[in-house]
This record gives C-alpha cells, structure tokens and sequence, in this order.
C-alpha cells in the first residue's frame, strides 16, 4: 500500500510582494506561482492556457518582467515583486492604460488571452518608460510594429488574429505619456 | 428605415470587454463551488482494441477518491445525433479518445493519481485508420451501434444532390479538369480548455451545470436524453467562455459524465481539461478527400461539377457529418455553374471524431473548387480574375438548389479585391532570385441568415424597461465571445433612443431565457438581432399608446431619443422612464415588457436537398499575396485583401476583429496548422509541436465591408462569423502555385511540402 500513503512534504515559507502587497505562505517545493495565484491568492485573472510554458495566458510580471507562471517555481518568487491582471486596475476601478487601449482597440474577444496580453505589453511599455529599450540600444524613437509582433510572440490569442492586440500597442507607444 | 442611425455603424468596444480585460470575468476554469470535487477521466491506451477488464479497486482505496465509474455503474442513452457514442466505453475502444473510467476526488492531484491505479486489461486489435480501408468488404464493422441504413457496414453518413444535365454540360465544355484534394485535421485550439461544473441536488432531483456549450436548449434536451431524466431539471448556466468556434455544438462524453460523477457524489463535480487532453479529445475539422471534375466552355462559363467526397468520421458521428449541407452549397451554387453532381459520404475508422469548426466544410471545398477554377483559366488562357467575374453570382439569381440571391455583393466583392490588391501588377519575385512572390484569388459563398436544420431557426427574446428608464434584453441567443450581446444592445440603444449604459443583456441561462437554436451558421446578429427588433416593436406600441394618453394627443407615433418619447407631429415629449411608471403604477397596472419570437422566411430543404436554407447569404472574396523562400519552403503571407458582403455594417470595431481573427485561422489552415495522427494516435497534442500562428505571423489585412443592405436583415446586416476564414486557405494556396507555377493539392503547405514541389518540379523538367 505505500504507493497509496501520501507522505508528508516539507513546506517552506515564501515572502513576495503581490500586486503591492506583502503576503507570506508556505508552499510545497513544486508549486508553481500560477496555482499559488489562482488557488490560494485566490486571483483568477491569470489563466492556464496549457501548463506547459507554450501559450503566454498565464504571464505575471516578476520584478517587471514577463514570466509565464505555470513553469515558475512559486518558491522563486521569495522576496520579489509579483503583478497580475488583477493589480493594473486602479482602487477606483479605472482601467490602466494597457487595458483601456485593449479595449478600445476591440482587442477583447473571449477575453481568456487577454491577462496575459496586457502583462506582456505593460512589461513592454515599462521597459520603454525606464529607458530600457527592448530589444537592445537606447533609443528615441518608439518601437516598431514589428517589435511589437516579436515581442508578444509568446502570447497566444485563438479569437483576435492579433492585429487588434498589436494596434492596442502600438497605440500606446504612440502616447505622449510612454515616451 | 430613412432614419439616421445614432448607435448602429459606430465603433463601440465590447459591452464586457472592460471586465475580461481587468481579469474580473468568471470563465468555466475559475467556477469553484463549495464542497466541489474535480473529476479527470481515463481514456483507452490502445486506439483499437478489446476491453477484457477494468479493475478500480485500487483507485477507490486511494485517500481523497470519493467516486469511480465505469459503464457497469450507469444506466445511460448513447450520444450523438445517431445515437452511435457510448458515453463510457464497455467491451471495446474505438478510438485514442475513448472514455473508459471517470474518477471524483478531493483534489486535482489525487483524481490524477487514482487514475494510474485502474487496471485495465487489453486485447490489442489492428485498428482500420484509412477511409478507403474501412469501405472494403474485409473491413470489420467499427461502429457497433449503426442501424445498417446504408449499404457499406462503416457509412455512418451520405449526401446526394444534382441539378442539371450533366452529361449535356460535359459534352460541351471545352476544357474539363480532375483533381483529388487533401484536407487535414485542424483543430479549435479555444485558449481555455474544455470545461463543465456539474451541481446535482438529490433533494430535488434537480441537475445544474455551468457549461460552455454554445446551443443551450439543445444541450439541455441531449443531456436529458443521455441520462435518462427530464430536460426540465437540468439548468444550464454558460459562464463566459473562451473560445467557441464551432466547437461546443456537439456535446461530448466529458460532460455527462461530469453529471454522472455528480449524480453519485451528490456534491458539484468540475472537469477541465489538460492541453494536452484538449488536443486528444476536443473536436477538430472534418479531414477529407475531395475528387472535382469540373468543366469551362469555351467562353470561360462554368459548365458542370462533379464531385466525390470521402470523409473519414472517426469512430462516432458528430455533427461533422453533416457538413455536406454547406460543402454542397458551395459547389452547387458559388459561381453560376449550370450542372452540378455531388456525393459526399461519412465513413466510420478508428480515427479521432470529427466536429463542428467555423466554415462547417467550406473551407475544404472552396480550396478544391478555387484551386480548379485557377486550373481551368490557365487551361482556356483566360485571366483568372476574369473567369470569376464572369461567373461570379448576382443579385435575384436563384441557383440550381434554389437558393435565393435577394441580395448579392459576390461582383462587387472580387472587384474591390482585384483592384486594391493591384492584382494585375502585382510584383513577381522576391529582393533576388531565391524569394518568388504571387497573388491568389479566392471567392465564397455561406449562409448569413441562419440555417434551417433544425426545426426551428428562431430565436426568442424578452425585453423590458423598468421604471428608471432602463431596458433589459433577455435573449435565447448566446455570447462566445463573438461580440453578439453588444449588437444587440446597440439596437436597443438606437431603436429606445437610451445610452448603452442603461442596457443590460441577460442570455446565460435556460431557466430563464426565451427558446434559441444556439450559436451557429453565422446567425446570432441576423435572427437574435431581427428578434430584439421585434420584441422592441411590440414594447413600442404600448408605450407609444400610453404617451398619447399621457399627453393627452391622439396620435400615437413617437420617435424616441435622450430618453424621451417625442410625439412625430407636435413635437411634445415625455420622458421614458416616466410612461413606464405610469404604466406600472397607473391603472390599468400595465408591465413594460414584450416578448417575440423570430423565425426566418427560410426553409427546410426537401429530400433533394433543394430550397431557401436561409433568411439570406453572405459572399466575400480575398486576394493574397505571399512571398515564398525558395531555399526553406516557407511561405511568407504579405497583403490580405478582404472584401465581404456583410449587408450593413453593424459596429465596424467588432466587425474587423471577427475578419482578421478568421482570417489569421484560415492562414494557419493554409500553413501550419494540422493534428498528425499516426495509427489512431495523435503526435503533436501541444502548442509546441501544433502550429498556432503568433503575432509574428500577421499579415496587413486590408478589409472592404461591401454594403448590400438586405431587406431580411437587422438593418439590412447579414451574418459575418464564418466567411473570413472560408476562402483564405485557397487564396493562399493559389498563391503559393502562382509564383511557384506548380500545382497545391493538399493543405497545409507547410515548407517541406513546398520544397518537395519544387524539387518534383525540377525533376519533370530533366
Ligand atoms: S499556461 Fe503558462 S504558458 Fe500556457
Ligand atoms: S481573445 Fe480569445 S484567445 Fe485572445
């Protein structure tokens, strides 16, 4: 019967700053942040397109950069700074500009990619505002609309063919405010 | 209607488009109910073989597992419109996806588990994988539970039609061409897995379930039947859901079994699928061979189509069966063609089922028919936009089905597309040598009022205004994420003269909303939206009567805007939300509310096929240009050129984003896209080895709505959801045989099927 007895696991404790706050919880060593996320933050604005690192559904910002959650080891997120979806949008309910511009691009179709979508380009507009081109070189200028298509490469959308998702951008660079 | 439009034709985001966007929309994976257990379900190793045992006892000790099934502890009806799909499989799998046991358990983890510990015992058989295989007298019998109707044992289906004399038509062509085509496994790929939450309540007896499918009312009826109890005590509740695309039409194994599991338990069951399992198990586009023989005169008209199709069903029979309704359409009557001769048939292997995905068929055979259309103009040295033109189908035509073009924009649509794309001077070749571009043309034909396979096509509706000035929409009809309950809010807007903000739509659950056939054929803006204008007319005649008397006028014609009803002749206004308390309040006590039910004038075709399937019909045409890289065979897509008769431009925002998402799906039909199977068993079950487009990938799409304003349609608007996607796989592959000067037969075109082309060709040339 031994495959039958479930041993107990170690559980180590892990302290990060969720959408701005601090939380603490013990986890099991293989818990990866998506379902730290979504079972026990309770945030279900990340999704699971696969589990398997292939479609982009589930990416969170670490410390600024896009990850996807569902192959990052919760325990890594020890001590850093962890967005979602749920931490864009302002006390008052205002929309961040990344999903105002989605939704006024009509990026938003069955919506399941759009968390996701939105983390990737806020990374995006991020490393623009700080100075921190992507790819590469400091530059002035804003990012192409190719950049643009590279850089959400790892996010997969079923519904939109992307052409409004990289309008939403692109749009967004194009406002004073990211420069 | 001389009326001008306020809300309808603008640009208006998605009513929820701000809530999915902020994370906040509740899908089926994010359900949790209280004492909710997670199902998983064990499917068969072996795609053919005997079951000689199912052993669950270790499952049922593993801490955590309230519940195992198998066929043995249920007393259920066989699925699918035949009746031909066991829900759990008992004494035999048919297929890599056969369902042989489902488990409950506390957790995801432990419900996984438990499924390692079922001991299943198989007797290995050879499996029959091939269409043509299964029609052989030595074939076995793959489906047990056919009735025989047919005269091969594996037919699970088969379509006949013909109009005019063919063998007239063929003695008088000039030119006739024969071609097999190839078409692949493609599948839905919906971003959010398959799901169901099942709630059975043992006091009531009464089963609710939060499902994603997108025909509720049939659903309802289908799951009644499978588990032996009243439709009336099942509740269906859709959450949102992400992604349809035709394929939540049929109702698969998974779901009843969830209701099983919940039966058992008494407590709520949740199933979701893996990727993976969603790869293995959800739906996916009918592959098929299609044989055309098709004819010209010398004139460049059409004369004849002949046409053989061998689709291999799988092991049971889901509606893809039935996509010869539209494969028929299509070559029947998509170009004026004076014969036509079409036989379609369904053959039952130990494949993976089919199911229905976005174009139901037509994709397949709008690549063979314009791939021979290319074929025949370069065989009569026309110009292959000419020969479309000339044959291209016109407004009052009744094609040889009977098909009824009331409205028709197929002309205007090749022209727009053939002049904006250049098409006559076009670039040749690449920046040097190794890169060679070409130009495609490709035209279709759908349904776009519905389509009546069913005994109705109509859609019920609800509406009331409350006693604030707000309107509520409760509509059979259902949101995918298509964008339909946002249309349906602009009419209200526009025919109530009331903001967008005061609307609400009501359309997720069947215990309250009026009877709908469900999403399909392109129809939810064109019946949901003709039903809304009728329930509004209804509202209006009591409002309207009641202002009169309010006012104190005799005429009881109002226009309404800002929120008030404004007499046509004097000019006197009266706030809305005001007439509907005095409505209410006022003797006689009167409830602001109508209901109407919507039908469309289209009909049921008789035995042959023929007649008016729908309210109307929607054409579009595409021009693509590609580039193709000589030396890795990829094929890059530049410029796609859309023209599409949409009838009226409902809300341009929402429109473009149903174009280029078809778009991008039929570019990845044309390219990448395809489920390998080997002996039964599908190879490339992930994202990484099954080739979704990225946002790398997106061409320019330069989109022309064509407005032919049509008298059936919700101000003139006909339905758009599946035409994108139908003609751009075989634009693309006219492309790719444009600057290549080689022949496409079989999609996808991936690169090592272009440079095994191009090397063929080199080969003919020696
Ligand atoms: S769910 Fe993480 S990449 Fe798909
Ligand atoms: S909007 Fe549906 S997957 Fe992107």
């Amino acid at each position: 019967m031994k495959k039958n007895s479930i041993k107990k696991e170690t559980l180590h404790e892990v302290t990060f700053t969720l959408n701005g706050k601090k939380v603490t919880c013990k986890i099991k060593g293989a818990t990866v942040l998506l379902d730290l996320i979504r079972d026990v933050f309770d945030l279900k604005g990340t999704k699971s397109g696969c589990n398997e690192g292939e479609c982009g559904a589930c990416t969170v910002l670490v410390n600024g950069a896009p990850v996807n959650s569902c192959l990052y080891l919760a325990i890594n997120a020890n001590g850093k700074q962890i967005e979602t979806i749920e931490g864009l949008i302002g006390h008052d309910g205002t929309l961040h500009p990344v999903q105002d511009s989605l939704v006024q691009s009509g990026a938003v179709q069955c919506g399941f990619c759009t968390s996701g979508m939105a983390m990737a380009i806020k990374s995006m507009v991020d490393l623009y505002e700080t100075g921190q081109h992507v790819p590469g070189d400091i530059r002035t200028e804003l990012p192409s609309r190719d950049e643009i298509k590279k850089y959400l490469e790892g996010n997969l959308c079923r519904c939109t063919g992307y052409v409004k998702i990289i309008d939403a951008a692109e749009k967004l660079f194009a406002k004073e405010d990211c420069r | 209607m001389k009326k001008e439009l306020k809300v309808i034709g603008q640009p208006i985001p998605k009513q929820d488009a701000n809530i999915r966007a902020s994370g906040k929309a509740i899908y089926g994976h994010d359900i949790v109910l209280p004492g909710m257990l997670y199902g998983a379900i064990l499917r068969t190793e072996h795609p053919s073989a005997i079951i000689e045992s199912i052993d669950v006892s270790e499952a049922l000790k593993l801490p955590g597992v309230v519940c195992v099934i198998t066929a043995d502890d249920v007393d259920v009806n066989n699925i699918g419109y035949k009746r031909d799909h066991p829900i759990l499989k008992k004494g035999e799998a048919c297929c890599t996806r056969d369902e042989l046991a489902a488990v409950a358990a506390e957790t995801k983890a432990i419900a996984r588990q438990a499924l390692k510990l079922i001991k299943v015992k198989y007797k290995v058989r050879k499996g029959v994988y091939d269409a043509f295989e299964a029609l052989e007298d030595s074939a076995p019998q793959i489906n047990q539970f056919i009735t025989g109707k047919f005269e091969n044992k594996n037919i699970a289906e088969k379509f006949q039609y013909g109009h005019g004399n063919l063998e007239e038509e063929k003695k008088r062509s000039r030119h006739i061409i024969s071609r097999r085509f190839t078409l692949p496994r493609m599948t839905h790929a919906c971003m959010a897995t398959s799901n169901i939450t099942a709630s059975y309540n043992n006091l009531d007896k009464k089963l609710l379930l939060y499902s994603s499918t997108q025909v509720p009312f049939l659903y309802q009826r289908d799951m009644a039947h499978a588990l032996k109890i009243n439709p009336s005590d099942i509740r269906v509740i859709q959450p949102v859901i992400g992604g349809g695309f035709g394929s939540k039409l049929d109702m698969h194994p998974f779901e009843p079994i969830c209701a099983l599991l919940s039966m058992k338990t008494g407590r709520p069951v949740q199933i979701i699928y893996s990727r993976e399992e969603e790869f293995i198990a959800s739906p996916i586009r009918q592959p098929m061979i299609i044989d055309l023989t098709a004819g010209v005169d010398k004139d460049g008209h059409f004369t004849f189509r002949e046409i053989n199709i061998i689709k291999d069903n799988g092991a049971y029979t889901s509606w893809g069966a039935t996509t010869p309704f539209v494969i028929m359409q299509s070559f029947s009557s998509l170009y004026k063609v004076k014969a036509c001769s079409f036989n379609a048939m369904a053959v039952y292997t130990n494949n993976v089922f089919a199911g229905s995905f976005r174009g139901y068929g037509n994709p397949q055979a709008t690549f063979a028919l314009e791939r021979v259309i290319d074929l025949l103009a370069d065989e009569l040295g026309m110009d292959k936009a000419g020969i479309r033109l000339l044959n291209a189908n016109e407004k009052g035509e009744i094609t040889g089905q009977g098909l009824h073009y009331d409205t028709c924009g197929h002309k205007e649509c090749l022209e727009t597309v053939i002049e904006k794309s250049n098409y006559f001077n076009h670039k040749t070749s690449g920046k040097n040598d190794r890169y060679k571009r070409g130009i495609g043309l490709a035209s279709m034909l759908h349904v776009g009022g519905g389509a009546k396979i069913y005994r109705s096509d109509g859609c019920g509706t609800t509406l009331k205004i409350d006693p604030y000035g707000y309107c509520t929409i409760i509509t059979g009809s259902n949101e995918i994420g298509q964008g339909s309950e946002t249309v349906l809010a602009m009419m209200a807007a526009e025919e109530l003269g009331i903001e967008l903000k005061k609307i609400k739509v009501i359309n997720t659950d069947t215990d309250v909303k009026p009877w709908d056939v469900g999403v399909h054929a392109s129809r939810t803006s064109f019946v949901a939206g003709n039903s809304l204008l009728g329930a509004i007319r209804l509202l209006k005649e009591k409002l309207n009567s009641k202002a009169a008397q309010l006012l104190n006028i005799k005429d009881a014609d109002f226009e309404y805007a800002d929120n008030k009803l404004i007499s046509g002749k004097s000019g006197e206004r009266i706030a809305l939300d005001k007439v509907v308390r005095e409505m209410h309040f006022s003797e006689p006590n009167e409830l602001a509310i109508a209901s109407f039910f919507y039908e469309p004038s289209s009909k049921f075709q008789d035995k042959e096929f023929k007649g008016n399937v729908s309210g109307t019909y929607a054409f579009a045409a595409q021009s693509i240009e590609v580039e193709v890289d000589t030396y890795t065979g990829n094929v890059q897509v530049l410029d796609i050129y859309v023209a599409q008769d949409v009838g009226k431009v409902l809300n341009p925002l929402l429109l473009g984003g149903q174009i280029e998402g078809g778009i991008m799906q039929g570019v990845g039909y044309a390219l990448s896209e395809e489920l390998l199977m080997h002996e039964g068993r599908i190879l490339n079950p992930n994202f990484h080895n099954y080739k979704m487009l990225t946002a790398s990938d997106t061409p320019e799409i330069h989109f022309y709505p064509v407005e032919t304003h049509d008298k059936e349609g919700p101000y003139g608007a006909k339905g758009v959801g599946e035409a994108p996607l139908i003609p751009t796989a075989a634009a693309i592959a006219n492309a790719v045989c444009n600057a290549l000067g080689l022949e496409m037969l079989e999609l996808p075109i991936t690169p090592e099927k272009v440079l095994k082309a191009l090397d063929d060709k080199k080969k003919r040339k020696k």
